[in-house]
């Protein structure tokens, strides 16, 4: 039943309200950031006509490309140290006892409510030449330089992980929570061993779980600029140093807005395959 | 000769100090349908969880074709369940949920094909076999965990409760369908159940479970007609207890006191003693509702009646007291027949139909065994 | 094998903690290096409150945080209670919009959002910077809002309105008192985002409103700085009684 908006002004107003909101604050911009992309740059007004794909082009200029497979790369490898970390930790948090389980679920949510900046300046206290993991490994005799570990990609990706890792694990855990275990027992009675039962059943149950978890990684670990700034020096950047330089520094709007439609087709991928795998479970897809 | 398939020897299990199953003996034969019945909390689903390899007891030993199996496994024991609540991997079609058993002993793909089309044509889901499990009905999921079972010939099939979930219609042709199954497969299925009517129906054996002991094994009419104790009596079907007492022995014939009729029985198995209490058992059909005028039987009033379509089951208060529970069937001749509440009627039945039980210590049944009968007949 | 997985789990958790803690421990160090321990002092907390750019940083966060958080509790609650219970054209759309906000990188909003800004001629500084952060804190508080909404029985807005009430009446006298710890859930949580933010604040922050997360950005981009340690802590302390507050509402709710 459809009332009009004499009889629900309350509705009505609601309405106007969220979706005006919505489509003023985030889809106009964002087909702004698409319109950026195709014109070109202009000292003065930042974009100016013609229409052109030059923006597009440019992300393939080998300087650039080179960054962004740097980004890629370091993106890829936290994501993967991420779920390598996550998903056992994600099925042993699982088979912890209920009580527990609400303490432990919480000191995994402190992180996500706690300043990130801080948490990155924490971690260089800890790598820098003469900070405490240097001197403890010097102490021990394991080392008798310093190591160089603060500016290098091992710092970026440690300092990704240490942010993002909470980001894998909820999505994992909340996929083991929902196994059902007859199901591990159907497996084992059709002749299954543990590892056949693995790869047949456990894996393709928390695949939503992993996807999620990639999704909520791997594009924070593209953009989050201020890691590298902290952690990693001038060589180690991400796709999101790139699209801050283009738009804040260089004034290079078509290009700024071009690296960050690929961080949102990106993002369209990971969902779509998010989506699909939800769909396989019959489960609706969000 | 029936030959014994699986042999279950002083199993005892505990879990964090409650005693699950208890010393508990129990010989299954090749090719029988027998059931485990029992309330809730009886250690029927772990006795079924021991034959599936799913726990494993802290004494006895479990045999089958005598060989020991106590510690194997359960990927590697020639047995197959259907879970309660039917346990389909939910990202795999009908057809792969059905192959997966097969892949685990790595057959050629085109016997993998053959027999699984086999099985869904003996459940009739041939059509569904490119579905998910969540695209089908209840009923229809139901089939495809017993055809994921059966498609591997097991020597045995563990069923755990598989028709609790469904509707009451479905249950019953269900039922039929599983009884199908087992007669053209002939294997010997072990059937859970907390429902007693259900029991009754299918199996060619019944074990009563309660408290982790066995409190009778034998055929739905066994169990029914001459129940082993008080507890299987209250717990299958619905049953009159009288008081009784002996007032002479003579030979295998007794005489006994009920409510100041004397009436000659057949002396009972069990050992018995001049005034000893007992307990006169008749089901609700073996009552003898007669008129106010008839000479035999107690006298009483309706208190309760209840149409049920086939049977007229009233309830009839005696004169101290006692509630006596009457189920009769309509006579073609008298189709109006019915009874008003409070109408005066005498209450009898015909000698040789009610079964004596010796009185236990542990009487009477506890609420919670109560509920867990009551339970049982919904 | 449970104490291998024991034992793993620690591992993690001290792993994530270590950093944390050693922020703590340091913030209390006298030592102007900042590696060595050179005995307990408050002497970086007592610079840090006589830096003045820096407590007025302080202030305006917290202001931008209060407004931000309250705005988009208002807002998300309603879009909530629209989704929950009217059935609209493009409701699934809007659902979709709300889920893309939370997904995408923020890095993306922060130049979607920059670019318009400046298109409008719009000053940046509190109104630009409250505008970026109500919608990134949105999606935040309908999710909250929703969750709460999903466990409602949903004969209480029928039987209120059976017995006479209006539309608003019965948002007013029966859904809000039922959602109002989810309410305090959300803002809790936006105050907290919106206090940590430094991505999107980068892009539409001006001189004229210089807020906290972007003060520090400046401070430790470059070499160590022992204040960061004081004020670090004080904004996990400060993190943490937001969090317990909000787990303590909700869970208080559920009984």
């Amino acid at each position: 039943m459809m009332l009009s908006i004499k009889q629900q002004p309350f509705r009505a107003a609601v309405l106007v309200l969220v979706w005006g909101w919505l489509l003023f604050l985030v889809l106009a911009p964002n087909m702004l950031v698409v319109g950026a992309s195709v014109m070109t740059r202009d000292p003065s007004t930042f974009i100016a006509l013609p229409l052109n794909l030059d923006a597009y082009r440019q992300l393939f200029n080998p300087l650039y490309l080179e960054v962004f497979l740097h980004s890629l790369y370091m993106a890829v490898m936290t994501t993967l140290i991420c779920l390598l970390i996550g998903y056992p930790f994600a099925w042993a948090l699982s088979h912890v006892e209920k009580r527990r389980q609400m303490l432990l679920i919480f000191l995994l949510i402190v992180p996500f409510w706690t300043n990130s900046l801080v948490r990155t300046y924490a971690l260089k206290l800890i790598l820098a030449t003469n900070g405490l993991l240097n001197s403890a490994l010097m102490s021990l005799g394991v080392i008798e330089e310093p190591a160089q570990l603060l500016y290098t990609e091992g710092a970026v990706v440690v300092g990704l992980v240490y942010l993002l890792l909470p980001f894998m694990i909820l999505p994992l855990y909340s996929v083991f929570e929902d196994l059902r275990q007859d199901v591990l027992l159907a497996s084992h009675d059709l002749g299954a061993g543990r590892f056949a039962t693995f790869t047949n059943v456990i894996i393709p149950l928390t695949l939503p779980g992993v996807l999620a978890g990639v999704m909520l990684v791997l594009l924070p670990a593209m953009g989050l600029f201020f890691v590298p700034d902290i952690l990693g020096g001038s060589r180690n950047l991400l796709v999101g140093n790139v699209i801050k330089n283009q738009f804040l520094d260089a004034r290079n709007w078509p290009f700024g807005a071009a690296a960050s439609i690929v961080l949102t087709f990106t993002m369209a991928l990971l969902m779509f395959a998010h989506r699909l795998s939800k769909r396989r479970l019959g489960e609706e897809g969000a | 000769m029936k030959q014994t398939l699986l042999f279950l020897s002083n199993l005892s299990k505990q879990f964090g100090g409650k005693t699950v199953l208890d010393s508990l003996d129990l010989e299954i034969y090749d090719g029988e349908f027998i059931t485990l019945l029992g309330p809730s909390g009886c250690g029927k689903t772990t006795l079924l969880r021991m034959m599936a390899g799913f726990d494993l007891p802290d004494h006895g030993i479990v045999t089958l074709s005598g060989v020991d199996i106590t510690q194997t496994p359960p990927e590697q024991r020639p047995l197959n369940t259907v879970f309660q609540n039917y346990a389909l991997f939910p990202h795999m079609s009908v057809f792969d949920n059905v192959a997966y058993g097969l892949k685990m002993e790595k057959r050629p793909k085109a016997e993998i094909r053959d027999r699984v089309d086999e099985a869904l044509a003996m459940v009739q889901l041939e059509d569904f076999a490119k579905r998910k499990p969540h695209q089908l009905s209840g009923g229809q999921q139901q089939r495809v965990a017993i055809a994921r079972a059966v498609v591997k010939r097991p020597k045995m099939l563990l069923l755990d409760e598989p028709l609790s979930a469904l509707d009451y219609k479905l249950r019953r042709t269900m039922q039929v369908e599983l009884k199908r199954l087992q007669r053209e497969l002939g294997i010997t299925f072990v059937f859970v159940t907390h429902d007693q009517e259900e029991a009754l129906s299918m199996s060619d054996r019944i074990v009563v479970l309660k408290d982790g002991r066995v409190q009778q094994l034998g055929t739905p009419r066994e169990v029914y007609e001459r129940p082993a104790n008080v507890f299987t009596a209250r717990f299958v079907g619905q049953t009159n207890f009288f008081p009784g007492r002996v007032t002479r022995i003579e030979g295998d014939r007794i005489s006994v006191d009920v409510f100041g009729l004397n009436r000659e029985l057949s002396k009972p198995p069990f050992r018995i003693a001049m005034n000893q209490s007992l307990h006169v058992l008749l089901r609700p059909e073996d009552i003898r509702v007669l008129a106010p005028d008839d000479t035999d039987g107690v006298a009483g009033k309706i208190v309760e009646r209840n149409y049920k379509g086939s049977t007229l089951d009233s309830v009839i208060e005696l004169e101290d007291g006692i509630q006596v529970m009457a189920s009769e069937f309509f006579d073609e001749d008298d189709p109006a027949f019915d009874y008003s509440i409070g109408e005066r009627v005498r209450v009898s039945w015909v000698d040789g139909w009610e079964w004596l039980l010796a009185e236990e210590s542990d009487e009477p049944l506890t609420d919670e065994e109560e509920l867990a009968a009551d339970d049982a007949e919904h | 094998m449970r104490w291998l997985s024991r034992s793993y789990l620690a591992l993690v958790y001290l792993l994530l903690y270590v950093p944390i803690i050693v922020l703590v421990v340091f913030s209390f160090n006298d030592s102007r290096t900042g590696y060595s321990w050179g005995g307990l002092s408050l002497r970086w907390y007592e610079s840090l409150f006589n830096n003045h750019a820096m407590v007025q940083a302080m202030w305006n966060s917290l202001w931008l945080a209060l407004t931000a958080a309250t705005v988009s509790t208002l807002i998300g609650a309603l879009t909530a209670l629209a989704l929950h219970r009217y059935r609209f054209r493009g409701k699934k759309v809007l659902n979709g919009m709300l889920f893309v906000v939370m997904m995408s990188p923020e890095i993306v909003l922060a130049i979607s959002l920059l670019g318009l800004f400046l298109l409008l001629g719009l000053q940046l500084g509190y109104v630009s910077l409250l505008l970026a952060h109500v919608t990134f804190c949105l999606p935040f508080v309908v999710i909250t809002v929703m969750a709460r909404l999903a466990g409602f029985d949903e004969r209480l807005p029928e039987a209120a309105r059976d017995l006479g009430a209006s539309d608003f009446t019965m948002t007013r006298t029966v859904l809000i008192p039922v959602i109002m710890p989810a309410l305090m859930a959300g803002w809790l949580l936006g105050f907290t985002l919106s206090m940590d933010d430094v991505v999107v604040s980068t892009f539409v922050s001006g001189p004229s409103y210089e807020i906290l997360p972007l003060r520090i950005y400046s401070m430790v981009r470059v070499g160590l700085k022992p204040e960061v340690n004081a004020l670090g802590t004080l904004l996990l302390v400060f993190s943490l009684v937001m969090l317990m507050m909000s787990q303590w509402i909700l869970s208080r709710s559920k009984q």
